[in-house]
């Protein structure tokens, strides 16, 4: 009935085995997804960096048609919108976890909660669309430059687009830090308000680190609405109103200028080789931001 | 350890169900059980008592290998259910689990009616004729004494019961699976009196056909259930005798002491 | 004493009013496309054909094509991401490779969709000669998708009690048994939610569609997954960056069609789980 001899094995034994192994091998597919997206960029990129001396390439001209890749301006271009951008959303993106967390009657909460949750939802061609018709001009008439698609442009789009990311990640920083502290401070005279800036937060440091980390990763791969505001002049930001003035970044010119070249080319590699540059790049800051992954955890209980 | 011997043993004759030769255990670097022998007689209630953290849980959890589940913990010696090593590597664990029921000191009914948990084991067994099914639900809810209580609220959720009748629908579901040898984790901890009092009253008509092993809640509780009594302290075993000697006549002093309320 | 209280209330005005500034932007953004966008929307515009150069007509082959590799997304995205969830949380135990597999999950996440717009051109257009396909769009959306899937599927499986498990272990009960009478059955809600979280992303994104599927203008529906197709964010793209002369109303209703598409799934989501939070037995 029930029972058999204890070295009995039933036949849904072997099928189980099976689904075993299958997700065991789901499980590890995703570092194999990650080689996969490298070696396919090199396959394509490596070339690149073979062919065109480094003079060509480190240079400060971006003229595909004219045999100069100079990748300078393009970094430089992505470097300065999303500092830019950080510099907007961190301020921003700390208050509103602060107020959320520490501040915020509960209705706040309800309401700001599912708000930033619609932005992180929200297609970044459609911000990039709002960007350009709406946030464009504005800049343009307010600060009386000649074009309103300029890297300031581009940076205020981003920063919004970092926000839910910042604001969430910090949000779990603050909410990580102890009860006990918050009560300790409390109990000692200070406000609420002097122990959120020299208890909680200073707290919640690493965390609040990981979530610029992250902000920055999001915002130096943003691709569509960068290329819909910063009107893409591929320039060295090098002057003081280079802000204020078109920029191109890394990820526009992949997604602009990829679909006119011929497979193969020097120019299509090099576009790879762009690539290639970003993925390095975003690996780095997302390795830093994760590093907690790395520190030994111990599980208790039965798992 | 003083050997018991035939005049103050009545089980010392009947074959052991549970043989427990030489265990120890550690869980990471931390020992947890130091050298434990033990033969676990059939059709009687054996009770492991001694202060938290004695290694008594850990022992039962040993005899149907649900440590297995924990990470970082290793185990050396035998342990033998009717003479067949359950550690042994051509062992289906499954079956061994099957054979050997336990009950958790909390009551952990799973998501589901009253009818589903009781039904779990026999499902997951491969039973799925249903008057069979029908059969055991009624068998397993007797006899953990619950029938009564629950026959008309077969199709409630489980959680809607109380307390005790949680409790008792936990030993239903691992009777279910008719176990012959029956692991008791404090299962009365968290009732009230009366409901306690319903759970040993099942355990005494339960053992003419399992073999009990419990860590019981308290030592009153140990005295009355108690055929065999193994005192455990700080991961050793230090006397094993039957109940009314241990309670009567403890051979160690750390044993009296323990009975006397000196410690733990 | 009096100061201190003074700067705390200056401080919580200062914060709430930055809070605002977050937030009043994103009722201006969905306001502005609702607004702008409503008279375009039609049942002709939304199940015709455009014609006249784009101009006028329909955006019925983007919203399919939108719908078609989302759906082909969902198709790779779930099995794999659902899978290596469960690896993930009922498997794997701590080990380096185990963390080598966490990181490369918030790596995947990290990757830019331009450069999986690459790798999918790479892989799947070219060496695999899936072409300029829903089939590679599809796949290069899944992979993209991943990330999202996997740690949102996993939260929900270790939200769901260890004991339940240790239970259905003791009853007998393999591991699998436990995961897929147990432990899955609870963790749904939330692995939904997750899964549409992760699809509505992938419905909206443009990057990476860009070089492996889509069409600039091609006014017939797909037949098979070999097919290009249109697809809504590229169109928005497409007429509000490179077709001189659009009406603008079209383009916000374009964008309006989009942004309630991601905002319904997005809402729908956030419904499951909430409503899935109060009627856990846990």
């Amino acid at each position: 009935m029930l029972k058999g001899d204890l070295t009995t094995r039933t036949k849904t034994y072997q099928s189980e085995a099976v689904i075993e192994s299958l997700i065991r091998v789901l499980g590890f597919s995703t570092i194999g997804f990650v080689v996969l997206i490298f070696l396919f960029l090199l396959r394509q990129g490596m070339p690149f960096f073979f062919q065109v001396p480094w003079a060509n390439f480190l240079g400060t001209r971006w003229y595909p048609t004219f045999g100069l890749f100079g990748t300078l301006p393009l970094i430089l271009g992505s470097i300065l919108v999303t500092l830019t951008a950080i510099v907007i959303a961190l301020p921003l993106g700390l208050a509103t976890a602060v107020f959320v967390r520490e501040v915020a009657p509960n209705w706040a909460r309800e309401v700001l909660k599912p708000l930033i949750e619609v932005l992180a939802g929200i297609p970044s061609v459609v911000l990039g669309f709002f960007g350009m018709n709406i946030v464009a001009p504005l800049v343009r008439t307010t600060l009386d430059v000649p074009t309103g698609l300029t890297a300031f442009t581009g940076a205020i789009i981003l920063a919004y687009m970092a926000l839910p990311t910042i604001v969430s990640v910090a949000e779990d920083a603050l909410d990580a830090v102890p009860k006990s502290y918050r009560d300790a401070g409390l109990a000692l005279g200070a406000t609420k308000w002097q122990v959120i800036w020299r208890v909680v937060v200073p707290a919640a440091r690493s965390g609040i680190v990981v979530a610029v980390m992250l902000g920055l990763g999001r915002a130096i791969g943003e691709t569509m609405a960068v290329m819909m505001v910063t009107g893409n002049a591929a320039r060295m930001p090098l002057t003081l109103d280079s802000l204020f003035r078109p920029v191109r970044t890394m990820t526009a010119t992949i997604a602009a200028e990829m679909g006119e070249v011929a497979q193969g080319s020097v120019h299509f590699q090099a576009l790879f080789g762009i690539g290639i540059i970003l993925f390095v790049l975003t690996f780095l800051i997302n390795l830093a931001a994760a590093r907690p992954i790395f520190q030994k955890r111990r599980r208790g209980g039965l798992r | 350890m003083v050997m018991n011997t035939p005049e103050d043993d009545p089980f010392i004759d009947r074959p052991a169900k549970v043989q427990i030769e030489n265990v120890s255990y550690w869980y990471g670097d931390q020992l947890r059980l130091r050298n434990i022998s033990l033969d676990i007689p059939a059709n009687a209630i054996t009770t492991l008592i001694g202060p938290t953290g004695g290694g008594k849980s850990t022992l039962l959890r040993l005899i149907n290998r649900l440590n297995d589940l924990l990470e970082d913990t290793r185990m050396v010696g035998r342990i033998l259910l009717d003479g067949q090593d359950i550690y042994a590597p051509e062992v289906n664990v499954s079956e061994l689990r099957r054979r050997v029921g336990i009950v958790f000191a909390l009551p952990l009914p799973l998501p589901g009616t009253v009818r589903e948990n009781v039904l779990y084991g026999p499902k997951l067994a491969g039973v799925r004729d249903p008057t069979r099914l029908e059969e055991i639900l009624v068998r397993s809810l007797k006899q953990a004494a619950l029938w009564d209580e629950v026959k008309d609220r077969l199709d409630e959720p489980s959680n809607a019961l109380s307390g005790g009748q949680q409790q008792r629908l936990c030993i239903a579901r691992s009777l279910a699976m008719e176990p012959e040898v029956l692991l008791l984790d404090e299962p009365t901890s968290g009732l009230d009196p009366i409901s306690t009092g319903k759970v040993e009253e099942s355990l005494f008509a339960l053992k003419k056909h399992y073999t009990i092993i419990m860590v019981p809640h308290s030592i009153q509780q140990a005295a009355r259930v108690a055929d065999y009594a193994a005192f455990f302290l700080g991961g050793e075993l230090v006397e094993h005798q039957p109940g009314r000697n241990i309670f009567t006549a403890p051979r160690d002093k750390r044993t009296e002491d323990y009975i006397t309320g000196r410690f733990g | 004493m009096g100061t201190r209280f003074i700067v705390q209330r200056v401080g919580f005005v200062m914060l709430s009013l930055i809070a605002l500034a977050v937030v009043v932007p994103i009722l201006v953004i969905v306001g502005v496309i609702v607004v702008r966008g409503i008279g375009a929307i039609s049942w002709e515009f939304l199940t015709t054909m455009p014609h006249d150069g784009m101009k006028a007509g329909g955006i019925l082959p983007t919203i399919v094509g939108t719908l078609v590799l989302t759906f082909g997304t969902a198709v790779a995205a779930i099995p794999v991401g659902v899978g290596g969830a469960i690896y993930l949380s009922e498997y794997a135990r701590d080990t380096l490779f185990t963390r080598a597999i966490r990181l490369a999950i918030v790596n995947l996440a990290g990757i830019p969709s331009v450069v999986y717009g690459l790798f999918g051109l790479g892989l799947f257009v070219l060496f695999l000669h899936f072409g300029t396909s829903i089939l590679a769009g599809s796949l290069t959306l899944a992979i993209m998708t991943l990330p999202v899937i996997i740690s949102t599927s996993e939260e929900a499986l270790r939200a769901v009690p260890t004991e339940y498990r240790t239970v259905i272990a003791s009853l007998g009960g393999t591991r699998w048994q436990g995961i897929h009478y147990i432990v899955l059955p609870q963790a749904l809600p939330g692995i939904i939610t997750g899964v549409i979280l992760g699809l509505l992303r992938a419905a909206g994104e443009t990057a990476p569609i860009l070089f492996t599927v889509s069409a600039f203008f091609l006014p017939r529906l797909p037949h098979s997954p070999f097919d290009r197709t249109m697809a809504l964010p590229y169109h928005l793209y497409v007429i509000s960056t490179q077709v001189p002369g659009m009406p603008h109303e079209i383009q916000y209703g374009t964008a309006l069609v989009l942004l309630a598409l991601v905002l319904s799934m997005n809402l729908v989501a956030t419904l499951i789980r909430g409503y899935f939070r109060r009627r856990r037995p846990w």
